[in-house]
């Protein structure tokens, strides 16, 4: 039971990315009608603004220190920060301890920035293109941004761990009745999953309870008559696209303590993700989010010793499997309108 | 001529030619000279420029006329190398057997996906072919080693049955594939001055085989089963109410071009026996997308034109590294040299990928219509004469 | 045949008009020497096939940088490196045979299709006599193939599978880099000496053939010390989060967990057991432990403080102390300002051997190079005494066991050497099971 309960919990961590990552992927098609391939390397900046700024807390001046001596037998070079400088040693330390979580305030901006500039710049263009034109182009983006980025980090993935309060895990288990130390779960992930839930909830209520969303959604449902109405529809598309620029890097600056960090975890998410947005229906923000969560769970499930004992390599294939399930079953996946992206 | 009109009949012809002289016109430039590095005609590199062509004009046979967009069509690829490998262990190294087998497996494998793929459209079809290839690359990689070689690819070995051939030359070696004793590796070099042009036995049998494959292509797009095709694409509704029932025919569209990939896989296993489950990796499947629309969706040369340019990027840009560069502007003051490679070196060499990017980018943005609108518009900007120049002579969009 | 353009056109007939008097076909150039490529002018290509794109491309480009250092110093700039501590002086720094060494570059993408088409483009076109470098097995083996088809040598450069020099070996190519078997049996002893004798271990690992081979080795060698293996569990290629895969480990009553695995898996399965606080957990009245039998300087740096405390082996570290080694990171860290990495180092010294082994044979003939390299014994190049086995082609040197440092005291300050594993003891037999399979068949000359 209680390993039951952590798969559970696995799952709706790793639901929670691919869940964020779809909703902005959905957001874009529903709006745009756009398939953007670039997503992914949304999600890959998202995660190196956080990269960027501890980079640039810790940016150092050297000081030579005579008493110590370097590989090659030189004097030691010590690299202080400057943020020592300013705020003292310990405050600075604190500073760069909880840098992702201030990459957030960060990334918001830069992201909003990035993704207007690629719909004014680029994508706009594209509106009326055949889809397979706007895998190209946005394919070819993704593949330039990680280039980009590569250049600049390197191949490898950079550690940027989560601050120290955060180390360590939480006794789920002691909360539902289990003994102490059963079920155990790191306080990052809870708060990435709990961070997750906030930012879908709060896309929903920004779309189900402003004007601005409302039409949106209009929009979303039909863009010509929207337009006929002499709303500027156009605008609003723009900075939806703003927004699901911002909604994956935030999922990307959170993702950094999970795991380093690399160029290409963009393109490593850019294949699921689809997968959950097609498995959610084309064009539906709710099924987006649950094929997310239901991916993820399922893919946990799938990676335990005694289903793989039952059927070998099931945890390779589980997640296409199910979708080939679900799209044989439900022909526009869980929750997909009729007549979208269908042709 | 061959039941072709008279422009198709030029058009295959020209290719026809352009392949056979191939070695001359990919290596323009002297040995040794410091443009020598983007000639293209060694044998290897081109192979794969008509073996991936096969599998470009395939795969436009099922995009450019159905509309039908596979994303897993790398699968039927790499099926039908493991297919010919396994036929170079147990029968014997002629390629003949092997490539046979390779077609009809992958087939089968291409019945049996679209089948069950064809029950879906738009883009939901293309999720579940992806499905389908990502399945198939996870499990060769990793459960289905002992079949496929996993992690280090298919590959023959000394102790391999063969039943009608042998199993080790007289040295000792592993024997090569070949078409009744013309190995597909052996060359023939002439030199013209400073000229060297490889004239490659592999290279000549894909060749022939290309231009088979783009001949049938012909006479399926000209075909009243073309037309049908094209009609699925327009408008699959109204071809519903005139009661004809289009699933038969996109899924022999499907079968078709998969046994186009399964024959590219077979050429690639022969010319270099060696089966690996990257092929079969998503990337793969989205490189021949990317060659159909970078050539031109649904136009009869551009896919072929599209395989050639990626490969062509990935092989020879990639080499070119700063030690090159820096070679090349010797020339220049020292200052002015450094200064133009290190704004150079971030596109060559380890940044090929960020120059495929860019070029993508580029073509899209002003040739909605691929390289050969491309070659298209340079027609009319030169006017009539140039009109019968091989890309334009080729444009046939499809719609 | 695509890019037949006019210009290049133009270009050719003037070229065929020039040149018609000299039409005469001539062979394979290799046709007239016995062997592939053969050198006829004053310098000699050698092809270097690292990945530059792709994960592992860091050290793709960590091994560039030792090849072009040791280029330099074959052809006699610099300090010369480990030339000068090499016990063979066959090496004059005047190039190989007095031909100066130039190189070219390929990607291989860690993928064994892209690698064989870039080692098959230096072969064929650019007349590369020698193919050397690699970041993994699969890559390795499958180069591996290809040279002993094309007839030149493969200087292996990091790879770890027991296939390499086992199921897959081949008579043209060359391992310097050590194995998984050698791994398992040097780890073996620190870690019962650390650990105890009685423990109950876990593994996770990479659902491919490194994964298996290394699993295979780990397991027995600590079999073989009393530890029990309560579990392994098969991990996919392309996972990047190992949550599911680590909480069945705090289930199970296992207290090491062993990760079989490399490069970004390796990163990201070792940060997911710290996160799920692994270290902490006291099981059996024990520590609970992680082993991860690969250790890499570049992992270890994309993995951060989760590596501290953590064993693992390694084929080099440029904290050695020996004259080798001293004298290879002083002219890499001059050069280029930062130690080497192991998979710099593994490639320096297949470029010295394959010099040096061409120079002692007195011929670039891979029949000839081969036979050089078959049972010669060296030391000098950071390793102690070597021996390359004629059996396998493969290196039978000390293993290093090291330890992620607690308190590092620079970015590259990462591993701390814990002990040499003399050679005797990471010694098998050619035909040792795990290397079952297989011959190494008869070196080939090519065309």
């Amino acid at each position: 039971m209680d390993a039951i309960i952590l798969q559970i919990l696995n799952g709706l961590d790793k639901g929670s990315a691919y869940a964020l990552i779809a909703l902005g992927l959905t957001l874009i098609f529903g709006t745009l009608g756009v398939v953007n391939f670039a997503h992914g390397a949304l999600f890959m900046i998202g995660a190196f603004c956080a990269v960027t700024l501890s980079k640039l807390l810790t940016l150092s001046h050297t000081v030579i220190d005579e008493t110590r001596t370097d590989f090659l037998g030189n004097p030691l070079k010590v690299e202080v920060p400057y943020v020592y400088d300013v705020f003292g040693q310990t405050t600075g330390d604190a500073i760069i301890d909880w840098a992702v979580p201030l990459s957030i305030f960060f990334a918001i901006p830069v992201m909003i920035l990035i993704g207007v500039i690629m719909e004014r710049g680029l994508i706009k263009h594209f509106y009326k293109r055949p889809h397979a034109d706007q895998i190209l182009v946005t394919f070819g983006l993704a593949i330039v941004l990680q280039e980009i980025i590569k250049y600049y980090y390197g191949a490898n993935p950079i550690p940027t761990p989560a601050p120290e309060a955060f180390v360590g895990s939480f006794d789920f288990g002691a909360l539902i009745g289990f003994e102490a130390g059963q079920i155990i779960y790191p306080y990052w992930r809870l708060v990435y999953f709990a961070f997750a839930a906030i930012i879908i909830g709060a896309v929903f209520a920004f779309l189900q309870f402003t004007t601005f969303g409302m039409v949106v959604r209009a929009g979303m449902a039909d863009r010509e008559t929207v337009g006929l109405l002499g709303i500027n529809i156009d605008k609003r598309f723009t900075i939806m696209f703003g927004l699901a620029a911002a909604v994956a890097g935030l999922a990307g600056v959170m993702y950094t303590p999970i795991n380093s960090p690399n160029y290409h975890m963009g393109m490593d998410f850019l294949v699921l993700s689809f997968v959950v947005v097609v498995v959610g229906g084309m064009g539906s923000l709710p099924g987006a989010v649950l094929a997310g969560f239901l991916l993820g769970i399922l893919e946990s499930f799938a990676s335990m010793r005694e289903v793989i004992d039952i059927i070998p390599g099931i945890n390779q294939v589980v997640i296409y499997l199910v979708a080939i399930i679900i799209l044989l079953t439900r022909p526009r996946g869980l929750m997909g309108r009729k007549g979208v992206m269908e042709d | 001529m061959f039941g072709l009109d008279k422009k198709d009949a030029s058009l295959l012809l020209i290719v026809a030619v352009l392949v056979a002289f191939a070695p001359f016109l990919l290596n323009p430039f002297p040995e040794g000279s410091a443009m020598a590095q983007f000639n293209a005609g060694y044998p290897d590199l081109m192979q794969r420029f008509v073996i991936f062509g096969i599998f470009a004009i395939g795969f436009n046979i099922l995009f450019g006329l159905t509309g039908y967009l596979s994303f897993g069509h790398a699968a039927f690829l790499g099926v039908g190398s493991y297919a010919a490998v396994w036929m170079f262990k147990l029968l014997s190294m002629n390629v003949l057997p092997a490539i046979i087998l390779a077609v009809i497996t992958a087939g089968i494998f291409a019945l049996i996906i679209g089948y069950v793929s064809l029950r879906r459209s738009g883009i939901y079809f293309s999720i579940l072919t992806l499905a389908f290839a990502q399945m198939s690359f996870a499990l060769a990689y990793s459960v289905l080693t002992p079949i496929t070689g996993g992690e280090t690819g298919l590959q023959l070995a000394l102790d391999d049955p063969r039943i009608f051939g042998s199993s080790t030359t007289a040295e000792g070696n592993i024997p090569v594939p070949g078409f009744f004793g013309l190995e597909m590796r052996d060359s023939t070099e002439l030199v013209l001055g400073n000229w060297v042009f490889t004239f490659n036995v592999g290279y000549y049998f894909a060749a022939i085989i290309m231009l088979a494959a783009f001949y049938l292509s012909i006479r399926i797009f000209r075909s009243p089963f073309g037309m049908m095709l094209r009609a699925i694409k327009s408008n699959q509704q109204r071809l519903n109410y005139t009661g004809l029932n289009p699933r038969p025919y996109t899924l022999a569209a499907f079968v078709i071009s998969g046994m186009y990939a399964g024959l590219a896989g077979g050429l690639m296993a022969s010319m270099d026996p060696l089966a690996g489950a990257e092929r079969m990796f998503w990337t793969a499947s989205g490189e021949v997308v990317l060659m159909t629309i970078l050539g031109g969706v649904g136009t009869l040369i551009g896919p072929v034109l599209g395989a050639g340019l990626i490969k062509y990027m990935e092989n020879i840009i990639s080499k070119i590294n700063a030690d090159i560069l820096h070679t090349w502007f010797a020339f220049l003051p020292d200052g002015l040299e450094d200064l133009v490679v290190t704004m150079i070196y971030p596109f060559i060499g380890k940044g090929w990928h960020l120059t495929l990017g860019i070029v993508f980018m580029l073509v899209v943005i002003f040739l909605p219509g691929g390289l050969v609108q491309g070659g298209q518009k340079l027609a009319g900007l030169f006017g009539r004469k140039k009109a019968s120049q091989p890309k334009n002579a080729t444009t046939e969009p499809a719609e | 045949m695509s890019k037949g353009n006019l210009t290049r056109r133009g270009v050719l007939k003037t070229g065929a008009v020039a040149g018609a008097g000299l039409v005469l076909p001539t062979y394979l150039r290799a046709q007239e020497s016995g062997f592939t490529n053969a050198p006829t002018g004053s310098t000699v290509t050698l092809g270097f096939n690292v990945p530059q794109s792709g994960p592992y491309a860091d050290e793709g480009a960590d091994q560039l940088r030792a090849y072009e250092l040791a280029v330099e110093h074959l052809n006699g700039e610099g300090d010369g490196g480990m030339m000068n501590t090499f016990s063979s002086k066959a090496l004059q720094g005047n190039g190989i045979l007095g031909k100066k060494v130039e190189y070219v570059t390929g990607d291989t993408q860690t993928k064994s299709d892209a690698a064989r088409a870039s080692a098959k483009s230096m072969i064929e076109k650019d007349g590369a006599i020698m193919i050397t470098g690699g970041s993994s097995s699969g890559v390795a083996v499958a180069v591996q193939a290809l040279c002993q088809e094309a007839g030149v040598i493969f200087m292996a450069g990091l790879t770890h599978s027991n296939d390499t020099t086992g199921k897959d070996k081949r008579a043209n190519g060359f391992r310097h880099f050590f194995n998984s078997y050698m791994s398992g049996a040097a780890l073996a002893p620190v870690l019962a000496a650390n650990y105890g004798t009685d423990r109950k271990a876990y593994h996770l690992t990479a659902d491919y053939n490194w994964g298996y081979t290394t699993e295979e080795a780990v397991r027995t060698s600590t079999e073989a010390m009393g530890w029990e293996t309560v579990g392994t569990v098969l991990t996919p290629l392309t996972q990047t989060d190992f949550s599911s895969y680590i909480t069945p480990v705090l289930q199970s009553d296992a207290d090491v967990l062993v990760l079989n695995h490399y490069g970004g898996n390796m990163v990201n399965s070792l940060t997911n057991a710290v996160q799920f606080g692994l270290r902490d957990r006291v099981v059996n009245g024990k520590n609970f432990e992680i082993v991860v039998p690969l250790y890499s300087r570049l992992m270890a740096k994309g993995a951060g403080a989760n590596v501290k405390g953590i064993f693992g082996s390694t084929n080099w570290h440029w904290s050695l102390q020996d004259d080798g080694s001293k004298a290879f990171v002083q002219s890499f860290g001059t050069k280029y300002g930062f130690p080497p990495s192991q998979a710099a180092h593994t490639v320096y010294c297949q470029m010295m051997l394959y010099a040096d082994a061409v120079e002692r044979a007195g011929s670039f003939a891979p029949c000839a190079v081969a036979e050089a390299l078959e049972g010669f014994e060296f030391d000098g190049l950071g390793n102690g005494p070597t021996l390359y086995r004629a059996e396998d082609h493969q290196c039978f040197k000390d293993v290093l066991v090291v330890r992620g440092k607690e308190n590092p005291t620079s970015e590259f300050d990462l591993l701390e050497v814990v002990e040499v594993t003399p050679v005797d003891q990471v010694t098998y037999a050619p035909d040792h099971p795990q290397f079952a399979g297989g011959a190494l068949g008869t070196c080939n000359n090519g065309a």
